[in-house]
């Protein structure tokens, strides 16, 4: 009975914060974008600073109308924003967040092929907007889901690369094992490959500078521009917890997790910190740079971050086996 | 150096993010806005001839007038009487104004000003014409012009004036 209540207890906790880690990084970026930028965001929503803007999104959202283009492809344009969205609650359900308070670590289930379940989560994500853009029956959509299905193939591989330098450097496949292994002078090491599984997973998740599938001065939305109310909302939800997902698993792989001061009680809190502090990376990297060009985003893939990855790995192989 | 740009993105987001934003909030706040504001134009009427010149200048036609002659008689006996013209109707259009000031600059009697209201706002484009009650009413609002800049020429007629004063007290 008490292994039943602590199953629940733990998809609760997921499914929450789920709900609620997404909107904090939404409301990070209305906020911090907007004072980026001389301006100072949403400031009427719920009184204080404008904090329930997305709750009133969300509510706007609701009420829309669900509409199904003719020319759509019914099933694969109704089911693309679940396949978006459901992968990453799958993802957050492997991904620890550190020692509770001294009652072990907090993590929804602790597989031992954690890092290969996440990964192979995420790229299930990405392919609800492939499926958005080629069940549209829109030639925008069209060929934004080309340009998904490019980024994807260019940038899995650089991704995969790096985070198996770490893995290897770790000895295990276990998240929960990556985080405890890590020592600080992996900072170091590790460096090259954190660039670029964290630029690789901004391209994953098409966040600008390589939201080049969305280019709405090109394509309209691109996949997204035939999707309107709770779908196309499921759609913004997916990648705000694309962004989450990003940052915890690049917390967890390269910046030590729940590594730090009281790890043992607040290691928790740590991981927090560090994913809030990846996100607001993303966030800025969405602010100072411009789209890249659909070529320059293959050769950012090919031609830096592929030789980069195998270089690290290189490196990473010479550590260990020295 | 390869790559200068990327770091000046961010250093220029940062500095950004760190100042404070210059933002009014404006329906809580008021705006603060110089005298001569293009907000909405005023109407002296005693100052209008009914010359037409406004009327006739307005590159976008927004402006309707009309006047009659009303006589004056002779003050004294065997006399000639004289008219003068009295405003029927002055109405602007403000759904055609497009605030060149035209108007404004070619007034030779001051009857038209600037006043820096801009909330005037109406739910149907009728309702956008102003009469000239309502013009007047903006007359309320117009606010004293600016001071002269320290050493600045006064206006010419008020030195030619300011001479003849002088001489006429020196006299």
């Amino acid at each position: 009975m008490s292994e039943v209540a602590d199953v629940l207890v733990r998809c609760l906790v997921v499914v929450l914060a789920f709900l609620t880690l997404p909107l904090l990084v939404g409301q990070m970026e209305h906020k911090a974008m907007a004072h980026m930028q001389g301006r100072v965001g949403p400031m009427a929503a719920g009184g204080f600073h404008g904090w329930a803007q997305l709750v009133a999104d969300g509510v706007k959202f609701v009420q829309k109308e669900s509409i199904t283009p003719v020319a759509a492809d019914r099933r694969v344009f109704e089911l693309a924003p679940a396949v978006a969205l459901v992968p990453y609650l799958v993802a957050m359900l492997a991904i620890p967040l550190g020692p509770f308070f001294g009652h072990g670590v907090l993590i929804g289930h602790d597989l031992d092929l954690g890092l290969f379940f996440v990964l192979a989560a995420m790229s299930v994500g990405v392919l609800g907007t492939l499926m958005g853009g080629l069940g549209s029956g829109n030639k925008y959509s069209y060929i934004g889901g080309m340009r998904v299905a490019a980024q994807l193939m260019s940038y899995e591989l650089p991704m995969v690369l790096a985070a198996a330098s770490v893995a290897m450097l770790a000895g295990t496949l276990s998240l929960v094992g990556i985080a405890d292994a890590f020592e600080p002078w992996w900072l170091l090491v590790q460096l090259p490959g954190l660039v670029v599984f964290f630029v690789a997973g901004l391209a994953e998740l098409q966040r600008p500078p390589f939201d080049a599938p969305l280019a709405d001065a090109e394509l309209v939305m691109g996949p997204l521009t035939e999707y309107g109310g709770m779908r196309f909302a499921m759609f913004l939800l997916a990648e705000y917890a694309g962004i989450v997902v990003l940052a915890a698993l690049t917390t967890v792989l390269f910046l030590g997790g729940w590594a730090g001061p009281w790890s043992d009680h607040l290691g928790w809190a740590w991981t927090l910190l560090k994913i809030a502090g990846v996100s607001f990376l993303v966030i800025w990297a969405r602010v100072a740079y411009p789209r890249l060009r659909e070529d320059q985003v293959n050769v950012l893939a090919w031609k830096v971050l592929v030789p980069l990855a195998l270089a690290q790995v290189t490196l990473t192989t010479l550590v260990v086996v020295w | 150096m390869y790559g200068k740009g990327l770091w000046q993105g961010l250093a220029v987001t940062w500095r950004n993010l760190t100042r404070r934003s210059v933002t009014a909030g404006y329906p809580d706040v008021e705006p603060e806005l110089p005298p001569r504001s293009r907000g909405v134009i005023a109407l002296q009427e005693e100052n209008c001839t009914s010359c037409m010149l406004c009327a006739r200048e307005c590159p976008s036609w927004c402006i309707t007038i009309d006047s009659h002659k009303e006589v004056i008689p002779a003050p004294t006996e065997g006399g000639r009487d004289r008219s003068q013209n009295v405003l029927d109707r002055f109405d602007i259009d403000y759904s055609i104004c497009m605030y060149c000031s035209i108007c404004i600059e070619v007034c030779p009697f001051d009857a038209l000003h600037w006043s820096p209201e801009f909330a005037y706002a109406e739910g149907d484009l009728k309702d956008l014409t102003h009469d000239m009650n309502r013009l007047r009413t903006w007359m309320d609002t117009v606010p004293p012009p600016q001071a002269l800049d320290p050493g600045a020429d006064q206006g010419k007629e008020l030195q030619a004036y300011e001479l003849t004063r002088a001489t006429e007290e020196g006299l």
